[in-house]
């Protein structure tokens, strides 16, 4: 699998992952050692861009969370760097921290006390939120997650994604110019997935850089803009979402009577790995553009019935640089 | 405040000003914690059941007038509650503070930490930013609050139940004079503070104890261990040399302010074993609550 990583790697789009004075998140050789040997994050540096939308990207247990938690100066780096919006983590953690919005590793309430009186004793942690702006900014945030009507329901009765939705409006108690959220579609249905997924658009349009920590591919390629993977506690890469899909190459899959006209036009075309199957040809897409090639087609009388491309997506493209499927590593 | 003598004055108060109210708010949500909690509910109810429980069993199924009231504090008072129901704050305070006070002081001190990590709040608190150190004081601050809440519930639930089931009257103090009922009040009072005031350094070890887990039951269970280790070790009188300072070693001098005139000797060592306590494991907390890595 070496081979693909190297692929990646001088695609001229990572060189985007360089800091400049642009960057939210910043780590530098980061590491973290449990015990004697367990490296559960070893070495990273993470280059987070403002404003983008970032995934951040790996199987349960590749890092993610501890990741996730030092830069939010919950644990201590064994050894590196984290520069969270200019400052050093964990030590500037009270300088910082009340910019950054988070959610990590799930929702936690009180469930003894109501949605808005959890969110209350949240801001009042917060020793730079105002007060007297409280009881107005707890509205707000409820009303964004769609939870108004059950603000004053006791959180032990909530349902998971209402306690997700409880979790993700405490991150937007105030404006916020980071924020981190661990798996923030957990527990929600599928309707409840596309809010949360519009309002993670609607605030990066608003100008808050949002860092994504998902194992839900199709999320990550749906929302962001930027990707990081990680894999067994390493950045496998890092990157747009562009350059990460277009780091693989996609096999095209043409149905057609006209098989064998067809592997004519694709061969002409450049297409490697052409190939005639039962109902059509087969051939690796390349940098070609599908619409391109279908075009090319249709010009020479071939007629289409199907046209597909496969092994295009992030997951393919996760596939291909980790060489690990996308499961609980053992 | 010897380190805001160095700083200049405008430092000072733009780091004070400010932040009072907003330190009196997670104060607020603190209290809120702490006594909205049912388990809270149910341990004040069961100390103020004691009360009623002890001055029943003394109103109806004590035999004798209570003859045999010697030895230690605790006893004396039992046998003067049927002459005066005054005596029965007294009573309760004696009987509950060596071990269902502790208890539940113990209950809320290991839970104080250990709770918030185990439900997972104890990251969203750090990552408002709570401080970790101004979240350990607000925490300590509510431990002290329950501390007084649970002593004056056992105080005014015997206040009470003496009340309703005994004579009151003018107080026979403990070596023979007789003061009036409005002064024996703001004795019990004071009685009260000074029970309160012996379990700070209990609170001060659970508060340390709780920031070494996430298991609050275990930090509940070692505090409350410390509590019944303490009393054994207080009763073998070959550990004569540790006694002194044991943090319950004065708990039981509060008996002296029902003297006169008060011999502060006992009240005065409580106090300093108390604050030592509190400063000893407060430092430990502090110590391992800056450098705990925050992993659940």
């Amino acid at each position: 699998m070496t081979t693909s990583t190297a692929a990646v790697a001088p695609t001229p789009g990572t060189t985007a992952a360089q800091p400049d004075g642009a960057s939210v998140v910043v780590t530098r050789g980061l590491s973290k050692r449990y015990g004697r040997d367990r490296l559960a994050v070893d070495g990273l540096d993470l280059v987070v861009p403002a404003g983008a939308v970032f995934g951040f990207l790996g199987p349960n247990g590749s890092g993610k969370t501890t990741t996730i938690r030092m830069l939010m100066g919950l644990i201590k780096p064994t050894s590196g760097t984290a520069t969270v919006l200019g400052g050093a983590m964990p030590g500037a953690a009270g300088a910082v921290l009340p910019r950054v919005g988070a959610l990590i590793e799930g929702p936690a309430h009180y469930g003894f006390l109501t949605g808005r009186e959890n969110l209350a004793r949240l801001d009042a942690a917060d020793r730079t939120a105002d007060p007297a702006t409280r009881k107005r900014r707890i509205d707000e945030a409820l009303a964004r997650v769609g939870l108004s009507a059950v603000g004053d329901r006791k959180a032990r009765a909530y349902s998971l994604g209402m306690k997700q939705r409880l979790g993700i409006a405490s991150a937007l108690l105030r404006p916020r110019d980071l924020l981190v959220l661990d798996e923030p579609t957990n527990g929600l249905d599928p309707q409840g997935m596309r809010e949360i997924r519009a309002l993670i658009r609607s605030l990066a349009a608003d100008g808050t850089t949002v860092f994504l920590s998902s194992h839900l591919l199709d999320e990550i390629e749906q929302v962001c803009t930027h990707a990081a993977i990680m894999s067994r506690g390493r950045l496998v890469t890092q990157g747009t979402v562009d350059e990460l899909r277009s780091a693989v190459r996609g096999r095209l899959r043409v149905g057609t009577p006209d098989a064998g006209r067809a592997a004519v036009v694709l061969a002409e075309l450049g297409l490697a790995h052409v190939a005639t199957t039962g109902d059509g040809v087969e051939a690796d897409l390349g940098d070609l553009a599908a619409e391109d090639v279908c075009a090319a087609l249709v010009r020479r009388d071939v007629r289409v019935r199907s046209f597909t491309t496969h092994g295009d997506s992030l997951e393919d493209a996760f596939v291909a640089l980790t060489g690990e499927g996308f499961d609980v590593e053992s | 405040m010897s380190r805001a003598d160095v700083l200049p004055a405008a430092a000072v108060r733009r780091a004070h000003a400010p932040a009072l109210p907003r330190a009196r708010g997670l104060v607020f949500s603190e209290m809120r914690i702490v006594f909205r909690r049912p388990r809270t509910y149910a341990m004040l109810g069961l100390l103020a059941a004691i009360p009623v429980l002890l001055g029943i069993a003394l109103r109806w199924f004590t035999s004798g007038g209570g003859g045999n009231g010697d030895g230690d504090g605790g006893l004396e008072f039992v046998s003067q509650v049927t002459n005066n129901g005054l005596f029965l704050v007294f009573a309760s305070l004696a009987a509950t503070l060596p071990f269902f006070l502790p208890m539940t002081v113990g209950v809320v001190a290991g839970d104080a930490i250990a709770g918030e990590a185990n439900s997972g709040t104890l990251r969203y608190l750090l990552v408002a930013p709570a401080g970790r150190i101004r979240l350990l004081l607000v925490k300590y601050t509510g431990l002290v609050a329950f501390c007084f809440a649970a002593t004056f519930t056992v105080a005014l639930s015997a206040l009470a139940t003496g009340a309703a089931l005994f004579p009151m009257g003018d107080v026979p103090l403990l070596n023979g004079d007789r003061i009036s009922m409005g002064e024996a009040l703001v004795r019990a009072m004071l009685i009260a503070v000074c029970v309160a005031v012996s379990l700070l350094g209990l609170a001060a070890i659970g508060l340390f104890v709780s920031t070494l887990t996430a298991v609050p039951v275990a930090a509940m269970a070692t505090t409350v261990g410390l509590v019944i280790v303490s009393a054994i070790l207080a009763s073998i009188p070959q550990f004569h040399a540790l006694h002194p300072w044991l943090f319950g070693d004065k708990w039981m001098s509060f008996g002296d302010l029902l003297r006169e005139p008060v011999p502060t000797g006992g009240v005065i060592r409580n106090i300093e074993l108390q604050a030592a306590y509190t400063l000893v494991f407060g430092a430990a907390a502090w110590a391992r609550m800056s450098d705990r890595d925050v992993t659940c």
